[in-house]
């Protein structure tokens, strides 16, 4: 049964959220939602290409990793998200777990995958001239795989937004996943809709610019096209 | 990759730097590519290797670079067998290989970079090199901005760069469009009379083969063999492109390896 | 990898994650980590119980409806902006932000509208779910062989079978691999929805041993849906298997 049908008219969701950022309430709270995001999608960013680039490398690596981070990808990971309390209480060790659980699969996989399609023409060519086995991978491996390994991040980021509001959902209220939560407890409508559509903005700001980012700096080709 | 013993410079004397014997390559899955080739190349000459898809000539080409290892045989150097890739030898690749992210400098550098040369040297040995293969003031480009027959003058000059004695060529031509593909033909000889290199040349085009070779091997498919060698005969001192094309020698070899080959082409023929 | 010469498939290196978890859980080094051995138990226990099947059923009817929602209308909107320029133009930007926002932050608004029942998960699945299967349809619309579209004019195709005998045929794989990420995402889907309102079928459940810190429950539970959504997975990716033989050579 629908506990309110609560809809408040766009003028209304586009006002409360005005008062919020004059207030400073939204930047209070990005500013409390961010600190576990870029934590985690760091760490997992760090971490995971390191281990998504070995486990391209070394036959080993894939053989064990594979298989383990393709079902963390396909699975609802969120669902671990109430399990983490358990360990790391309801603090910002919590939520930068939550972020990383969602962030990890993708980026290690998208990594693994960028250097496991590395283009073999360009392998075979450093080969012919007697590059060594580091070489190969510092100097042609690395920067062929770079564009996907960028794209692994930035869905890595959308996929550690995901964990880090469900963590402020499931867990414990900070941030903006706590500006939804009071104002639906105090019925103050117009705001809670307005947070929602301070997220959906903040993630289509957020990747369009890392988008913007990986074509200019890893597929000029790419942009050279879109002006012609 | 095992050590071997230091390759001796080219000794003009010698009459085949490249020797290749026994030659077989059976790729897992059964397919037999090659199958008891035995071949020399003498030095300072163009040598093709001619035939329809399927005969194997890229897979010798690339067992001479020492990029494949094959089943039987032994490839040897000056006199030395050899095990992989050296530095006596350089290859030109079919889709050139270029790395996207670099420019033309870098690339044409990227030989000489492998081998631990510092900045300056090989910056300018490299501009030498791309100057002698045309493509002065593009030292900045891109790949991506560039046409396909630039660059293939990149892979080439990367390739002069290493002042290798000998000159693997996998179809350099064949991902460039007919009329700078004959251009490039003449060209390539221009650059390479003044070089004195052993060249070996994979091409399927009967034409290329006799205008830019001294010496062509037919290999037959299904296994790949060799089926008989031709030396072309033709006078090209003193005459343009287009006289040469026209000679008797050129339009008779021609059509006689046509007639070789047309045979092993019996089965691909559409039942009538 | 191989041992003493036989090819072990990358697949069995699971079994060796289970059994470095069986090692973590007896050895109780890790409190949330029970040893898998029990929390097979109780999972065989589970899928006895009433309270599980009323709760699989629920989700499963929510998830079932909001997946044929999601496939129809996906299915259709990739035909129609890979069809008609004008459609792309209004639509495309949208479905690409949508496609990669986080929309669980959707589901409070959700509840608020639809209340606590099936009808919000059946519409957080289908939400979840369609974008991505739109964006992978318009893709394999897109990358229909111009050729193969002209081939067929020429021997006079009418628009139906223009679309029922080329497009879609040509487009499959591509929507096929978009039904199966849009699956992927739509067990997310359920999950999360179940999660945030937690008064209802599995979510309830989750929510219960969750607060009365039942660990080898709540992983027999994960385990469950985990195993749901692999299986779906492989049984779309068997299908793509089928159509396998001419995605390569549509070119």
């Amino acid at each position: 049964m629908p506990i309110s049908v609560a809809f408040p008219t766009f003028i209304e969701t586009m006002t409360a959220l005005f008062q919020m950022f004059i207030d400073g309430r939204i930047f209070r709270a990005y500013g409390d939602t961010l600190q576990p995001l870029l934590v985690g999608v760091g760490i997992s960013g760090v971490f995971g290409v390191i281990f998504g680039v070995t486990m391209g490398l070394s036959r080993g690596f894939q053989w064990m990793g594979e298989p383990i981070f393709i079902v963390m990808q396909a699975a609802p990971m969120a669902a671990l998200i109430p399990l983490v309390t358990f360990v790391y209480g309801i603090g910002l060790a919590a939520k930068v777990c939550s972020v990383i659980i969602l962030a990890a699969p993708i980026i290690v996989l998208n990594a693994y995958k960028a250097v496991r399609n590395a283009n073999p023409s360009l392998i075979q060519m450093c080969h012919s001239f007697q590059g060594t086995r580091l070489q190969q991978i510092v100097k042609v491996i690395i920067p062929d795989a770079s564009p996907m390994i960028f794209a692994g991040l930035r869905l890595g980021v959308a996929a550690g937004f995901i964990g880090v509001i469900l963590a402020e959902l499931l867990i414990t209220p900070t941030g903006v996943g706590d500006l939804i939560t009071y104002h639906r407890s105090v019925a103050e409508y117009a705001d809670m809709y307005a947070a929602v559509f301070s997220i959906m903005l903040f993630a289509a700001v957020t990747v369009g610019l890392l988008e913007r980012a990986e074509i200019a700096f890893f597929r000029p080709e790419r942009k050279k096209r879109k002006d012609a | 990759m095992s050590t071997q013993p230091a390759i001796q410079p080219a000794d003009p004397t010698t009459p085949s730097i490249v020797e290749v014997e026994g030659i077989g390559m059976i790729y897992p899955g059964g397919t037999v590519a090659l199958e008891g080739v035995d071949l020399d190349f003498p030095t300072g000459e163009m040598t093709t290797l001619l035939g329809p898809s399927g005969c194997g000539k890229t897979t010798l080409l690339k067992i001479i670079a020492g990029l494949l290892e094959p089943t039987a045989g032994q490839v040897r150097i000056n006199g030395t067998p050899v095990f992989g890739p050296g530095p006596e030898r350089a290859f030109v690749f079919q889709d050139f290989a270029l790395l996207p992210w670099a420019t033309v400098l870098r690339n044409v550098a990227f030989g000489l970079e492998l081998q631990g040369r510092d900045k300056a040297e090989r910056e300018q040995i490299a501009q030498a090199s791309i100057v002698k293969v045309g493509l002065g003031g593009f030292e900045n480009a891109y790949p991506h901005e560039l046409s396909g027959g630039m660059r293939q003058r990149v892979g080439l000059a990367r390739a002069l760069c290493v002042d290798a004695q000998v000159l693997l060529m996998d179809e350099p031509f064949s991902a460039v469009d007919e009329q700078t593909r004959r251009l490039f033909q003449e060209e390539l000889l221009r650059l390479l009379g003044n070089e004195n290199k052993t060249v070996i040349f994979v091409t399927h085009s009967i034409e290329e083969a006799v205008y830019v070779s001294d010496r062509i091997v037919l290999l037959s498919p299904r296994p790949g063999r060799v089926n008989r060698i031709v030396t072309t005969e033709l006078e090209r001192a003193g005459r343009t492109a287009d006289e040469i094309r026209r000679q008797d020698a050129f339009l008779d070899t021609v059509e006689d390896i046509w007639q070789t080959l047309k045979e092993y082409l019996a089965d691909e023929r559409m039942t009538e | 990898m191989t041992i003493g010469g036989i090819r072990i498939p990358a697949a069995f290196s699971l079994l060796i994650w289970c059994a470095i978890w069986e090692v973590i859980g007896r050895m109780e080094a890790v409190f949330i980590f029970p040893p898998l051995s029990s929390v097979l138990v109780k999972l065989v226990h589970i899928l006895t119980l009433n309270q599980f099947h009323e709760a699989a059923m629920i989700s499963l009817f929510a998830f079932s409806w909001g997946m044929f929602w999601a496939v129809t209308v996906g299915v259709g909107m990739g035909f129609l902006m890979g069809r008609v320029e004008s459609a792309n133009k209004l639509l495309g930007m949208w479905v690409n932000i949508f496609a990669s926002a986080p929309l669980s932050s959707l589901v409070p608004v959700l509840m608020l509208l639809f209340g606590f029942g099936q009808t919000t998960i059946i519409i957080t699945v289908f939400l979840f779910a369609v974008w991505i299967i739109t964006l992978d349809t318009y893709a394999g619309i897109r990358h229909v062989n111009p050729s193969l579209i002209e081939m067929a004019r020429t021997f006079g195709a009418s628009r139906v079978q223009l679309y029922t005998k080329i497009l879609f045929w040509a487009a499959l794989p591509e929507i096929l691999a978009g039904i199966r990420m849009g699956l992927i995402r739509a067990v997310k889907g359920v999950v999360i929805g179940q999660l945030l309102i937690s008064v209802v079928a599995l979510g309830q459940m989750f929510a219960r041993y969750s607060r009365s810190f039942l660990l080898e429950e709540f992983w027999a539970l994960t385990l469950i849906l985990f195993v749901f959504a692999l299986g779906l997975s492989a049984a779309i990716g068997w299908v793509e298997q089928k159509v396998e033989y001419y995605a390569g050579t549509r070119n």
